[in-house]
């Protein structure tokens, strides 16, 4: 078996799993890369048809490449799309100027909390990866949340093998990580090779491009010339710029990630 | 050719250097990105600290401020041979769970073992978890060579003594290797002051250890992890965890004992003839009534026995004892049911390798036994060492993992 394909099975059977063991299950769809590469993986693991909603998280800062992606592909893909809005966060006015630390927690993870709690979700799929941050690295493939959303990363419970927490006790969700063992680059590699389409940002246009993109206001872009997804791969195999370095709000605080994560982020 | 990571887990007794060693590996194969080094000699600088390696994994607040990890983490580097995956454990005891968490996902242990301390109770239960575990392929770096002055009879003689543990083991004997992660020393250079070891370093040693590939030729065996319908078909879903499926082949469903033949085999839109070891398909049977998750379909002319009893080895996980006549959830591979501790026997404190009990009525936190379960009915069960994913189990208790444990054989 191929090393892509490989990592794809592993997938399959974790998001499988996940649909075998709980009946409400969500999947968090960003448009990002990784995300994108999941929902692919999603199409086939269930036969073409993703047989839950696709919801996503939307602050209203997004890119405009973002939405014209999402609404372009649910469409064409037949997704079961969510939109995911801190309503009343936004209405006050809620801003990144005033505080990233605060603007993420309101607009993605309240917004997020609110949508399980609507939809009874008992599990929730999310596309990160461990070699994206040192705090995701820490992870549960199938991950508890507590009553009032924390991650309890103190005393997570053991998972061995692939023997994951698949009963409910008196936790609130599952947040279950199907791609915790790709790395950037594997998820390039495969992008290519499946030919999914991704946002047009990540795309160097002028010698900047995106390598992770979110919020408009709190990404920038790195210096680049890979206009091809097979450009971006060779960039990758020789750059020792970190792949989050033109996040925001990672950089005020060495912990910060920690935090937001610990409250019920992603 | 891109080839997959070979999940590598790095054990022992806290303190010996493991989250430092890491680092070292980190930083020799140039595997950090820029910034990294950068920020961890801030976060060091802000605890009053010079610059701690271990603070590369150690990425909780708590761990920096504690010196200690809490939780097992994974992390990438590569040698000029191949890929790896390496997966960082806690040392303390009382986070086992969190070691055995990162243990269960490798295919090789690199056992970290502190010159100047030798052999600790936390060594030998990470040898008796090895071979729990079926982790075969071992290798055991001494640290600190740097604060035994690079001296070739104290390095032996910790060697003598980590061989020694590991020859009351079925383990075979490892290669061991001097390095010093606080410097580097025959981590991936050779050292000067190193002369005396004619061995490799450690990354060399690592390069050369062969990977278990899957069973693929193995009997087939296929547990069902889930049915969907798809425009009033029935595709029986699951993951060859052995040998190869092929279409038009006739299987036995188990525990039932029907048999029936394999129609079609479906990956997305696609048909295909045949499916190996680690693949997750859909099948389409001549005659799927009745079948559900837990049941494994397997080869007809080499299907195991269905066994209502049968003998194990755990690792017991939980503050609350395990008592005889315990009732408990079994799982292993997709089935799951309920069973009964008849009896408990060997008990064993992994920490010394040594038995303390032939019979015992009870099995305490962090102690290894080997326990006869009676399940309230017969189901597919195989020993660890013919059919990996039906030969290891875990044991729960209110949706609790409790133990982790191998099969040793089915009972009559």
């Amino acid at each position: 078996m191929s090393y892509l394909s490989d990592l794809e099975n592993r997938t399959i059977y974790i998001v499988r799993e996940a649909t075998s063991r709980f009946k409400n299950v969500g999947f968090l769809w960003s448009m990002g890369k990784d995300s994108t590469a999941l929902l692919w993986i999603l199409r086939k693991a269930f036969f073409g048809a993703v047989p839950f909603p696709v919801i996503h998280i939307d602050t209203g800062f997004k890119f405009p490449e973002i939405y014209r992606f999402r609404d372009e592909y649910s469409k064409k893909w037949g997704l079961d799309l969510v939109i995911s809005k801190n309503a009343q966060a936004l209405q006050k006015g809620i801003h990144p100027k005033f505080g990233k630390f605060e603007c993420c927690n309101l607009l993605k993870t309240e917004a997020l909390k609110q949508t399980i709690r609507e939809r009874g979700l008992q599990a929730l799929l999310l596309a990160i990866r461990r070699d994206e941050h040192g705090i995701r690295a820490k992870e549960r493939v199938f991950s508890p949340r507590s009553e009032d959303f924390t991650w309890n990363y103190q005393d997570q419970p053991p998972e061995l093998w692939d023997f994951y927490k698949t009963r409910l006790e008196g936790e609130q969700h599952i947040r279950v990580h199907p791609m915790l063992h790709w790395t950037e680059l594997d998820v390039w590699k495969y992008t290519l090779a499946e030919k999914i389409p991704i946002v047009e940002l990540y795309l160097a246009k002028k010698g900047k491009r995106y390598r992770s993109i979110g919020c408009a206001l709190c990404c920038s872009p790195v210096d680049s010339r890979a206009d091809t997804i097979a450009k971006i791969i060779r960039e990758l195999e020789k750059t020792k710029v970190a792949e989050r370095s033109g996040r925001a709000q990672d950089k005020e605080d060495t912990y910060t990630m920690q935090r937001l994560r610990s409250l019920g982020y992603m | 050719m891109d080839k997959k990571a070979i999940p590598i887990v790095i054990c022992g007794q806290v303190d010996h250097g493991k989250s430092t060693l890491i680092g070292r590996i980190l930083v020799e194969t140039r595997s950090l990105s820029n910034g990294k080094l950068l920020e961890i000699k801030k976060a060091s600088a802000d605890l009053g600290k010079d610059m701690e390696l271990a603070f590369l994994l150690d990425q909780l607040e708590e761990e920096r401020r504690q010196e200690r990890t809490i939780d097992t983490t994974q992390v990438f580097f590569k040698t000029k041979k191949r890929k790896y995956c390496l997966i960082d454990t806690p040392g303390h005891v009382e986070l086992i769970k969190n070691t055995m968490t990162g243990a269960t996902q490798a295919d090789i242990a690199l056992l970290i073992v502190d010159v100047g301390q030798g052999v600790t109770e936390q060594t030998r239960r990470l040898i008796a978890l090895f071979e729990l575990l079926g982790i075969e392929k071992v290798l055991v770096a001494v640290n600190k060579m740097d604060l035994a002055v690079f001296d070739r009879s104290r390095f032996e003689s910790v060697a003598s003594e980590v061989e020694l543990f590991f020859s009351k083991s079925k383990l075979k004997a490892p290669l061991i290797i001097p390095v010093s992660a606080k410097s580097g020393e025959n981590v991936l250079r050779r050292s000067q002051v190193l002369r005396w070891h004619k061995g490799p370093t450690l990354l060399g040693a690592l390069d050369s250890l062969e990977c278990p590939t899957q069973g693929k030729d193995k009997p087939l065996r296929f547990p069902v992890q889930d049915i969907y319908r798809v425009k009033k078909e029935v595709l029986v879903l699951g993951r060859v965890a052995s040998g190869r499926l092929k279409r038009g082949q006739d299987v036995i469903v188990l525990p039932s004992g029907k048999k029936t033949s394999v129609a079609e085999i479906r990956v997305y839109a696609k048909q295909k003839d045949l499916a190996v070891a680690g693949e997750n398909i859909g099948v389409v049977l001549k005659n799927s009534s009745d079948i559900k998750r837990g049941d494994v379909l397997c080869q007809v002319e080499k299907a195991p026995v269905p066994f209502k009893r049968f003998q194990g080895r755990v690792f017991w996980l939980c503050d609350e004892p395990l008592s005889r006549g315990a009732r408990m959830i079994l799982r292993c591979a997709t089935q799951e049911l309920s069973c009964e501790i008849e009896s408990i026997g060997d008990r064993m404190d992994p920490s010394a390798l040594e038995i303390l009990e032939k019979e015992a009525a009870s099995l305490k936190l962090n102690e290894m036994a080997k326990i006869i379960l009676k399940t309230e009915r017969a189901f597919v069960v195989e020993p660890f060492g013919s059919v990996e994913e039906l030969g290891r189990f875990v044991l729960e208790s209110d949706g609790q993992v409790c133990a982790a444990g191998v099969v040793i054989t089915g009972l009559e």
